[in-house]
């Protein structure tokens, strides 16, 4: 993307050296998560912190704050802002710093609120708080900066409280609170992660707008090397609590000195990427047609509204191909992922499994379609139960089916060898493993049947990039070795585009276009994909 | 909003039909025979007739039931021969003991019951919230052990000794307080306050205690929300923070439970009344249930259920205020 260039007049405005925040760990031992980080954030410039989770850079950012304070962190080294120490002063002071001199802005807009009092109160305040101002001014201030953020008419939704605002809205509201006393940084951790391509757009351009209008300094910190080069002049590399690289984002994402950089930034799948080689299409394994699903809305007694979660959507599903399916959160993929899985039952429609209409099929006939329609989902951490071993999970299903025990266990072993976990572990529980780990374990369950169709909703969504890479990489290894049928559910057009075959975009609950991989991001034919794919940020 | 009202007002009635209907059944369909139990032993066949059909229990089940409903909302007669006793609704029938209307007897107690419980409950609010406020902020030092050693005693102190310790450390002891009698609130605000005090006291410090930890926990949890940290990444003052913010997320638990001791306290206080000498609905439902005085222990039993159902409805309104999001789901 095109790099940006701010006026910055080299003064600094906040200047960090040998930063180090340790956490106290078992015994003597403490775990440190940020190592002696150093960096300079110039007055209006953007310094953008970059690394995988673990990494120390949201440590970093709260240590910005001194929000580490109270906890049983210790921090250490020192953190300037202007001629103070952030780490040196005391906490009256350092709590009329913040908002005032640098403010925050955090990944979560849904829980980063208070969701008992109204928007505009929370703001006015921040304001009070800061400046002394009475009710009617800082009111009137909250309204000015909604409005500013973009937030249509602020005057009446200043009265909204944060549950009647959409996740990018809460984003704006939350940045308006940031701006309400112009502090001279804004720190952002994580500001777009939670929120869709689209929405994410907007944001980041409201943010670059707000730095040219008010000349303050932006701390970006994010997993995101495409959020990174187009948002910010400089880049800081973090790994395992240490500062890799830092340097110009061109010439850190162009030509990166470090090694690990250098991964990184290869394990981002792009839209422009090498796809999967063509293959011939086989016969349909599954079809819906005229699918729908209709939720009713909660209160409202008799004329309840209807929300049409999918509507009308008809698809083949070709044997032995990945079928992505994208579209951005409320588009309906997940309830279609659902229905064909029959974890949801449809309101119309039907759904052809094999030759088999398992549409209205009762609980006793799909155990036998079961084993042949398997399910992978998001969340590594909550998709296992915690209090079950990883050996266990993994050989329920195998004992839903009839499967004795021992049989069942040591199949559970060669496939935990099989997803590159070590089988040895069989016994231990799923909170002794990594995110990337669960993920192996869940695929490892859903794989413990021999399935011929696997549904993967969103499976690489809470991973690191470099993480994502190898469960993709598996994925597309046992799809050959067990014959498998994939629909890959996503929102993340890139990662849709390196496994898929075929490519369905859902919008609003229904089926917008479904072409080939390759056509369908060469050529786009729905205004909504062209949409989708100019919101796409890659690195460089 | 308004829709939020009216649902919620109507399930309170459907509860309530509910349970009179409950308490109906288990007191009066279940097997047992009221006219032996009115009438004593010694009495005859003939009389057991009579007072059967006075009673209304010699007609068929649904009649009675709905007789009994009929009591309730619009009044009812019973008759025995020439002479016929009118009953105004809410109508909960006639002591078998002493046949005055159980209205009346719940009537002349009520106000007790609820001066002792309403104090107590103040006392348990503002005892428990803010040792459980205390606590949560110096969690795991010293003063939340204090607060968790003194709760966990006080929990376990049983009233009839927590009470005792109190009369005789301050009446007999101290002598700062006489004995309590009970004295209307009406007749003489000051000695009502001055001499319900050791037994509101003695209640709230039982009920404090688990007030001050599930304040405790609820404060943990809310302090620990993404929220918080916002608050406080823009400079507001731990005092407000903690205050304003983070109390509010911690009410709805302990509103939800005030409700249910409300209605639990006002019926079930039978050993500090009793300990204390006063009046109130515990004392005579133990003396009607030892005697088997059925139309009271189940016209006490509809009250208790009532106020439980209304101090719960109460506390849905006051999610309501507390947590606009409610309204929705």
């Amino acid at each position: 993307m095109s790099e940006r260039v701010m006026s910055t007049d080299g003064r600094r405005v906040l200047s960090v050296r040998d930063l180090t925040v340790e956490f106290p760990g078992d015994g003597d031992t403490a775990l440190r998560a940020v190592d002696g980080v150093s960096f300079d954030l110039a007055a209006g410039g953007a310094l953008g912190i970059v690394g995988e989770s673990g990494s120390g850079k949201s440590t970093t950012a709260l240590a910005l704050l001194g929000l580490h304070r109270h906890s049983s962190a210790r921090v250490s080294g020192e953190i300037l802002l202007g001629e103070d120490d952030v780490n040196a002063l005391d906490d009256e002071s350092v709590r009329r710093l913040r908002g005032r001199r640098i403010a925050m802005i955090f990944q979560d807009p849904m829980s980063a609120l208070d969701p008992y009092y109204r928007i505009g109160d929370q703001i006015s305040e921040v304001y009070r708080t800061h400046t002394g101002a009475g009710r009617r001014a800082a009111w009137a201030k909250a309204v000015q900066v909604l409005d500013r953020v973009g937030i249509p008419d602020a005057a009446r939704r200043a009265r909204a409280r944060p549950h009647e605002f959409s996740g990018g809205m809460r984003q704006r509201a939350l940045i308006a609170m940031a701006l309400a006393c112009e502090p001279q940084i804004l720190v952002a951790d994580e500001p777009t992660s939670a929120l869709d391509v689209t929405v994410q757009a907007q944001i980041l351009d409201l943010i670059d707008e707000l730095r040219t209008e008010t000349g303050m300094a932006l701390l970006l910190v994010t997993h995101d090397l495409g959020v990174v080069s187009r948002s910010v002049e400089r880049v800081l590399v973090m790994r395992d609590g240490r500062a890799v690289e830092q340097g110009p984002v061109g010439e850190v994402l162009k030509a990166p000195a470090e090694p690990y950089t250098r991964a990184l930034l290869d394990a981002v799948p792009r839209l422009d990427g090498p796809g999967r080689e063509p293959r011939a299409p086989g016969e349909p394994l599954l079809t819906v047609t005229g699918l729908t699903r209709e939720f009713r809305q909660p209160g409202g007694g008799l004329r309840r509204e209807v929300l049409r979660a999918v509507g009308d959507v008809s698809l083949d599903v070709r044997r032995g191909e990945t079928l992505g399916v994208v579209g951005e959160s409320g588009s309906g993929k997940t309830t279609l992922a659902r229905m064909i899985v029959r974890l949801l039952e449809p309101t119309h429609g039907s759904i052809v499994f094999a030759g088999q209409d398992i549409t209205r099929l009762p609980e006793r006939g799909m155990r036998a379609v079961r084993r042949d329609l398997q399910m992978v989902f998001q969340d590594p951490v909550s998709s296992l139960n915690p209090r079950r071993t990883v050996g266990d999970s993994i050989a329920d299903p195998l004992r839903v089916q009839g499967t004795g025990d021992r049989e069942a266990l040591r199949t559970a072993r060669d496939l935990m060898e099989r997803v590159g976990l070590d089988a040895s572990r069989h016994d231990r529980y799923p909170h002794e493993f990594s995110g990337g780990q669960r993920q192996r374990m869940g695929i490892a369950r859903a794989l413990s049947l021999r399935p011929k169709l696997l549904v993967c909703d969103e499976p690489v969504s809470a991973l690191d990039v470099s993480t994502q890479a190898q469960i993709l990489e598996l994925l597309g290894d046992l799809q050959e070795e067990y014959d498998l049928t994939i629909v890959f559910v996503s929102h993340d057009l890139a990662v849709v585009r390196q496994v898929s075959d075929r490519v369905a975009v859902m919008h609003d609950g229904e089926l917008v276009e479904l072409a080939d991989a390759a056509d369908l991001y060469a050529s786009p034919r729905h205004e909504y994909t062209r949409t989708l794919l100019a919101a796409v940020l890659a690195p460089v | 909003m308004t829709r939020y009202l009216l649902r919620r007002f109507a399930s309170t009635v459907v509860l309530l039909v509910v349970m009179v209907a409950f308490v109906y059944v288990i007191f009066y369909a279940l097997p047992s025979d009221p006219a032996v139990l009115v009438c004593g032993k010694g009495c005859g066949g003939g009389q057991l007739a009579a007072i059967d059909h006075k009673l209304g229990l010699d007609q068929p089940e649904y009649l009675q039931f709905w007789h009994f409903l009929e009591g309730i909302f619009v009044g009812r007669d019973y008759s025995s021969g020439p002479d016929v006793s009118h009953c105004a609704a809410p109508c909960l029938g006639f002591s078998f003991q002493n046949d005055q209307p159980v209205l009346s007897l719940i009537g002349q107690r009520l106000p007790v019951s609820l001066s002792l419980t309403f104090g107590a409950m103040v006392l348990w609010l503002l005892i428990g919230v803010s040792a459980g406020v205390l606590s949560a902020l110096r969690a795991g030092r010293f003063t939340d052990r204090v607060v968790t050693a003194v709760s966990v005693l006080a929990f376990g102190a049983p009233i009839f000794v927590s009470g005792l310790l109190l009369l005789m450390l301050f009446c007999g002891y101290l002598h700062w307080l006489d004995f309590p009698v009970y004295v209307p609130f009406t007749e003489d605000p000051a000695a009502w306050a001055k001499n319900l005090l050791l037994p509101w006291f003695t209640l709230a410090i039982a009920q404090s205690a688990i007030y001050a930890r599930l304040t405790r926990s609820g404060m943990l949890e809310t302090l620990s929300e993404d929220h918080i940290r916002t608050l406080r990444a823009y400079g507001l003052r731990e005092r407000r923070v903690v205050g304003r913010h983070a109390l509010r997320g911690t009410l709805t638990p302990v509103i939800t439970i005030t409700a249910y001791d409300f209605g639990y306290v006002l019926v079930g206080a039978m050993l500090t009344e009793t300990l204390f000498g006063l009046p109130g609905l515990g004392q005579l439902i133990v003396q009607s249930s030892n005697n088997v005085d059925i139309p009271v222990v189940a016209g006490l039993t509809l009250v208790a259920g009532a106020a439980i159902v209304v101090a719960n409805t109460a506390a849905d309104l006051l999610y309501a205020v507390i947590d606009r999001r409610v309204v929705l789901a």
